[in-house]
């Protein structure tokens, strides 16, 4: 693999990537409809409900929006993620996936490169709601504009290797709604995005127990730091090593020697 | 291992679980031959196409193109192969040429050189003026045309076919047989193209058989059907098919 193709294979699927999101507009408006809902509709709701005391990274009281909003951010990376992993699981049972697997690239590149595609086009999802948010007063200083784009990035890159890897396992389109109901909801509730953790402790010892090994709270908590210009160390190698034992298991899944699709009817295509 | 022949598969074996899929497997593919593998349904032409091309591994044997070992130099043996899936892989949501510039950078071919290699696709394979339309907009045989175009774009010495004419008319059918047969013989690429509808080969083709996941019989069309005393190609499919089912 030279450093050419590389880079030509990463454009290649980054385009199309972008010219599928452009034109399924309706990807896009749902993809900001459901954090906005949240923010206009369920924030104001519970905005007077839900306390937030002064917890860092936050000098002062927020308000429940600004509390929610890295939260937002990280819901849209994980549905992107798993749209992403969706749309993986749509492309082998179409047969489009096939294309980008028998390239002249290692499949450990081809796999970076559809993830890289996947969370660009998140990035760009968070941006705009990032914009419509500041109308609701959810206004981070401009430091942190800068940082969020590296914290999307890592987060974005642990949840889209987390969908890989589900992809590689999930043998048809229909067992996706399982992947929803097991997998997105309870790792979007179970964590920091709607609730400060001390919350949940005081609540349930258990549940707090298990917000803090949710990987999705790293990812949340390094994006609200990011968005307040400070770095949360833990999150940062919370979700890079999370990150890479996903990709690890994605590379493996999709390997013809080694991975779930050498087993029978696992993606295969239809035999003759 | 030679590079003299654009295919090389060497006894070749895969199961699903318990179920043997390919026994023992041998085929060539001569460089600039066109070669036609035949097969019922469930023969096994699938999981060989699915081997050759690297989604699934030999669980025995050899696979080669030009003389790269599909396992050992794996990319070199990728890079040599262009394929053309039974069931469309073109995106139906991009256009024609969005669809063969995506293709043109999965292959590394530079942008000038790639810009070149589409236009001449376009009018080889009968696309000019159909650039900018939506792939999902064309007809079957215009839409197996795009899949051909993206497949010859980086000038493969093997074409792999796993029956690119099902669901075409008969006279689409006959036409794109006529055009890859004539397009591979022009640009000197080997071609395999498997297929269960018997009348898509012509007396001198190349034919191998495989039934079962057994390879039962290889020659041409001619010495096939001199040997099994009848009157065609498709009395030699009957009379082994039915042999191996009785």
């Amino acid at each position: 693999m030279t450093l050419s193709s590389a880079l030509l294979c990463l454009r290649g699927v980054v385009t199309r990537e972008a010219l599928r999101f452009v034109n399924q507009r309706g990807r896009f408006l749902s993809a900001l409809v459901r954090p906005l809902v949240w923010l206009f509709i369920f924030a104001a709701g519970f905005r007077s409900v839900l306390g937030v005391s002064i917890i860092p990274p936050y000098e002062t009281y927020v308000l429940y929006e600004e509390y929610i909003a890295p939260g937002l951010l990280g819901m849209i990376l994980l549905f992107n993620g798993m749209q992403s992993s969706l749309s993986m699981v749509y492309d082998r049972e179409m047969g489009s996936m096939r294309t980008l697997l028998v390239s002249p690239l290692p499949r450990w590149y081809l796999l970076l490169c559809k993830l890289l595609a996947g969370v660009s086009v998140a990035i760009v999802q968070a941006f705009v709601f990032m914009c419509i948010a500041w109308f609701w007063e959810v206004r981070p200083p401009v430091i942190g504009y800068f940082l969020l784009v590296p914290a999307l990035l890592l987060g974005g890159l642990m949840l889209g290797a987390m969908g890989l890897m589900l992809s590689s396992m999930i043998k048809q389109l229909e067992n996706f709604a399982g992947v929803m109901n097991f997998v997105i909801f309870p790792m979007f509730f179970a964590s920091s995005a709607l609730y400060p953790l001390w919350r949940i402790r005081d609540s349930s010892q258990l549940l707090y127990w298990i917000c803090t090994y949710n990987p999705f709270t790293y990812a949340v908590e390094l994006i609200r730091f990011a968005m307040y210009g400070k770095l949360h160390v833990m999150a940062m190698l919370v979700v890079a090593a999370c990150t890479t034992v996903f990709m690890a298991a994605a590379v493996i899944g999709y390997d013809p020697l080694r991975g779930f699709l050498s087993r029978k009817d696992g993606g295969a295509p239809s035999k003759k | 291992m030679t590079e003299d022949l654009a295919l090389d598969v060497d006894q070749v074996s895969f199961s699903y679980g318990n179920t043997q899929a390919l026994n023992k497997v041998c085929l060539q593919v001569p460089e600039s031959g066109f070669v036609a593998l035949l097969g019922a349904n469930g023969a096994g032409k699938s999981t060989l196409f699915s081997i050759i091309t690297g989604l699934y591994s030999a669980q025995q044997g050899t696979v080669s193109v030009k003389g790269h070992a599909l396992r050992t130099d794996t990319l070199n043996a990728l890079s040599k192969m262009g394929v053309v899936f039974q069931r469309p892989t073109v995106d139906m949501d991009l256009s024609v040429i969005q669809n063969l510039r995506y293709a043109a950078d999965l292959q590394g071919i530079p942008t000038a050189e790639a810009k070149n290699r589409i236009a001449l696709g376009l009018e080889q394979h009968e696309l000019t003026g159909f650039e900018k339309r939506k792939v999902g907009a064309l007809s079957g045989g215009q839409r197996r045309r795009v899949e051909l175009a993206r497949a010859l774009l980086h000038r493969p010495a093997l074409l792999l076919l796993d029956e690119p004419t099902v669901g075409l008319d008969l006279q689409s059918r006959s036409n794109f047989v006529a055009h890859v047969k004539s397009l591979c013989a022009d640009i000197g690429t080997g071609v395999l193209w498997a297929t269960h509808l018997l009348d898509e080969v012509v007396t001198d083709d190349d034919v191998y058989i495989l039934d079962k996941g057994l390879m039962v019989e290889h020659g041409t069309v001619v010495e096939l059907v001199k040997k099994h005393n009848v009157d065609d190609i498709t009395a030699v499919f009957n009379s082994i098919v039915v042999r191996e089912a009785s």
